[in-house]
């Protein structure tokens, strides 16, 4: 194509005639197709504004200046946002940061990846010399995206004796990788799902003094690390300001979560195999505990109940069968139908459950705020509009005794499978 | 829980108790650390076991406060190692408990004063060589030098352990509540006080200590380029979206689809 703008002095006419029966196609023929925009003689854009925007659903007409929408035939075009994340592969690392997250589930915990965060902030000081993240992972693991969290080389040891509780083999493991590596910091978070732990144990192994709920970390010219971080102490009444020790047990939200860059995760081994070690501590598994006993706030699995439940019964029921703690809505509490300590939201509990089942619950503004940690949200409800379904992960449109009865029809079929199997075995 | 706990030895059972001096949340006033005393707790429902407290510390009158409310659980005495005010108390305590050589140490989580960091039992248990375990809320049994415990996990989830002794376990807030700390046997028992050379903590002289600030809440930051989405964000009321709408099914297939997430969530059990 050339440079050289051809005009067609016709054609602008045209353009410029309203009323002109070609008027449309040679306006949409010169802005691409648009009809409020067209390169003028000189090449410079013109607009026609009343042209802009649409009719809205009252007959107001609305402008819409994200680009999505054009002129009057609007075909809103909905890019899927795109990547704008850079992608980042640190080859030869001046250091290395060891983290070792949580994985609960194995997924990355938002804890984890605000640690990670901290650790990419550590590593990348120096821009000239940036040194390469390392995250320990013990056992399977479910998360994909274990370089958009900023880790660059994943030390993955799937081996039985790491599963369930097995600090000691664990930091054998730990220990290993400090030989191997010799990283210049170790991260851990400070929770109670082990990493508190872990990260006290592998410390004293390693004859560090750590820094514990470390929660804001910053550079300092004057200290040995170049880093200086504050940490809670006397049961979280003080703030104990330190020069930052090799290994950091912080706490969550010590740092902003990696956002922008997308980082290798490179598998790497370790050369020499891991010493057996002599376990005195062994694990025997969970201990079944009955859900009703845990308090709300804390209970993972919550099957609750609103105004939309008819069949008091088959609730208690399914919450018995999946073995669910069971919540409600203020108008079910009201109604008597269940226990004032059982209710949810703005004026009851605020729960964290990892699974939250609303039964017949609306949505309303005062009862979503109570749940708003919840990870998974499953709505239950005959209105497809209401809030409720609007905030689940999972909605399913139906009468909530129909899909509960169902739904324990289910669960008691897979339970029985188990047993077969388990008998079979 | 005293009844089902049941020792093939008794009289050789012998637990000591790690107590450190609390600290009321609200007055500051020196009292029984709340962890700690559920830690003597555990120890006092063990049926026979002789139970020792040990405390290293400074000795001064808050000191004496605090022993005196572990006293008044119905304990006859504690034994008080004297340390200065800066010392590190882990060697004076090895070096006790190396001497007491018990079968079962109890420490609370973390201290209620100082660094507070709950580091004590795991550098007592590597100086000594023992087993260490943390959040205990129940000591099943012990038997042949073998001990079942239940250790708390978040959202009240419980864990059995079998951990060989000598061990050292710390006990946080889900262990029972400790009982009521007595005037009288408060009174009435003795604190044992002897020396041991105190070896002085040179890091911490060096940190700056101030009370706890309220931490910055985190706010939601929203990376787009256009001020319509960065608007729409924050004026969002549910964030609607990405979420399965099942509309038009059968209740089976509905109970199918919420089963499924169930087992991939692992809330089933
Ligand atoms: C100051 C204040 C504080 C409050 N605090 C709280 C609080 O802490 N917690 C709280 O929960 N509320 C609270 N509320 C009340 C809140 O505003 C709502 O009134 C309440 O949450 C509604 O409860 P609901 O969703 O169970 O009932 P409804 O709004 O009546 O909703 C019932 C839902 O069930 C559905 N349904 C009906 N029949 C069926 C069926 N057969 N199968 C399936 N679905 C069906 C309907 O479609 C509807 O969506 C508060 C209100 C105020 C003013």
């Amino acid at each position: 194509m050339s440079e050289t703008i051809r005009r067609d002095p016709r054609r602008e006419w045209i353009a410029r005639n309203r009323l002109h029966p070609e008027h449309a196609s040679v306006l949409l023929e010169m802005g691409n197709a648009a009809l409020s925009e067209w390169p003028g003689p000189n090449g410079v854009v013109r607009k026609n504004p009343r042209a802009v925007g649409f009719i809205g659903p009252n007959g107001i007409k609305r402008i819409d200046r994200s680009g999505l929408q054009q002129g009057g035939q609007a075909a809103a075009t909905t890019a899927a946002p795109q990547d704008s994340r850079r992608t980042v592969t640190i080859e030869d690392p001046a250091f290395l940061v060891a983290v070792v997250p949580d994985m609960t589930g194995g997924r990355l915990s938002g804890h984890d990846k605000d640690l990670l965060g901290l650790a990419r902030q550590m590593a990348d000081a120096d821009g000239e010399h940036p040194g390469a993240v390392v995250a320990i992972v013990f056992g399977e693991h479910k998360a994909a995206a274990l370089g958009d969290a900023g880790i660059d080389r994943v030390v993955h040891l799937d081996d039985e004796v790491y599963t369930g509780f097995a600090p000691e083999a664990r930091l054998a493991a730990l220990s290993a990788v400090e030989r191997e590596m010799a990283p210049r910091f170790w991260l851990v978070p400070d929770s109670q799902l082990g990493g508190g732990e872990q990260g006290r144990r592998l410390a004293v192994r390693l004859g560090e003094r750590p820094a514990t709920q470390v929660w804001h970390v910053e550079a300092d010219e004057h200290s040995a690390t170049g880093w200086r971080c504050t940490a809670r102490g006397a049961a979280g009444t003080s703030d104990i300001t330190r020069h930052l020790p090799r290994v950091v047990l912080a706490l969550a939200e010590c740092a902003e979560p990696v956002s922008e860059t997308r980082h290798a995760a490179q598998p790497v081994e370790l050369n020499q195999p891991l010493p057996d070690v002599l376990g005195r501590i062994e694990d025997m598994g969970e201990v079944p505990v009955d859900p009703a006993s845990v308090s709300l706030a804390e209970a993972e699995f919550i099957l609750s109940a609103g105004n939309g439940v008819k069949d008091w019964e088959g609730y208690h029921h399914a919450a018995q069968v999946l073995g669910a703690a069971k919540g409600a809505s203020r108008v079910a509490v009201d109604d008597g139908f269940m226990a004032r300590d059982r209710q949810v939201g703005a004026s009851g509990t605020w729960v964290s459950a990892r699974v939250y089942v609303a039964v017949g619950i609306s949505g309303a503004i005062q009862h979503l705020q109570g749940i708003q940690t919840c990870e998974k949200v499953v709505a239950i409800n005959l209105d497809e509009r209401c809030d409720m379904v609007k905030r689940a992960d999972l909605a399913v449109i139906g009468d909530a005794g129909d899909i509960l009865a169902a739904l324990v029809a289910r669960v008691e079929r897979y339970r029985e499978q188990q047993q077969e199997n388990r008998d079979a075995a | 829980m005293p009844h089902n706990v049941n020792t093939l030895n008794d009289a050789e059972l012998s637990v000591a108790v790690l107590v450190s001096v609390g600290r009321h949340p609200l007055t500051g006033r020196a009292r029984r650390a709340d962890h700690d005393a559920r830690a003597v707790e555990m120890a006092l429902s063990l049926g026979d076991a002789s139970v020792q407290l040990m405390h290293a510390g400074d000795g001064g009158e808050a000191c004496g406060d605090a022993m005196r409310g572990y006293l008044g659980m119905g304990i006859s005495r504690v034994k008080r190692i004297n340390q200065d005010p800066d010392a590190d108390v882990v060697p004076a305590l090895a070096n006790i408990l190396r001497f007491a050589a018990p079968q079962l140490v109890l420490t609370g989580t973390r201290a209620e004063t100082g660094e507070g960091s709950g580091l004590v039992p795991y550098l007592l248990a590597e100086t000594l060589g023992w087993t260490v375990v943390s959040g205990l809320a129940e000591i099943e049994s012990i038997e042949q030098g073998v001990a079942t415990v239940l250790q708390a996990l978040p959202r009240g989830k419980r864990r059995r352990l079998k951990v060989r002794l000598p061990a050292i376990a710390t006990v946080d807030s889900s262990a029972p509540a400790a009982r009521q700390s007595a005037f009288g046997p408060a009174r009435r028992g003795e604190l044992a006080d002897c020396a041991c050379a105190s070896v002085t903590d040179e890091l911490q002289t060096q940190w700056r200590v101030q009370p706890a600030r309220k931490r910055p809440k985190r706010l939601k930051i929203v990376k787009s380029a256009s001020a319509r989405d960065r608007f729409k964000a924050a004026a969002a009321k549910a964030d609607s979206g990405g979420g399965q709408l099942l509309n038009d099914v059968t209740p089976e297939q509905g109970a199918e689809a919420i089963f499924t997430l169930l087992k991939e969530e692992g809330v089933l059990r």
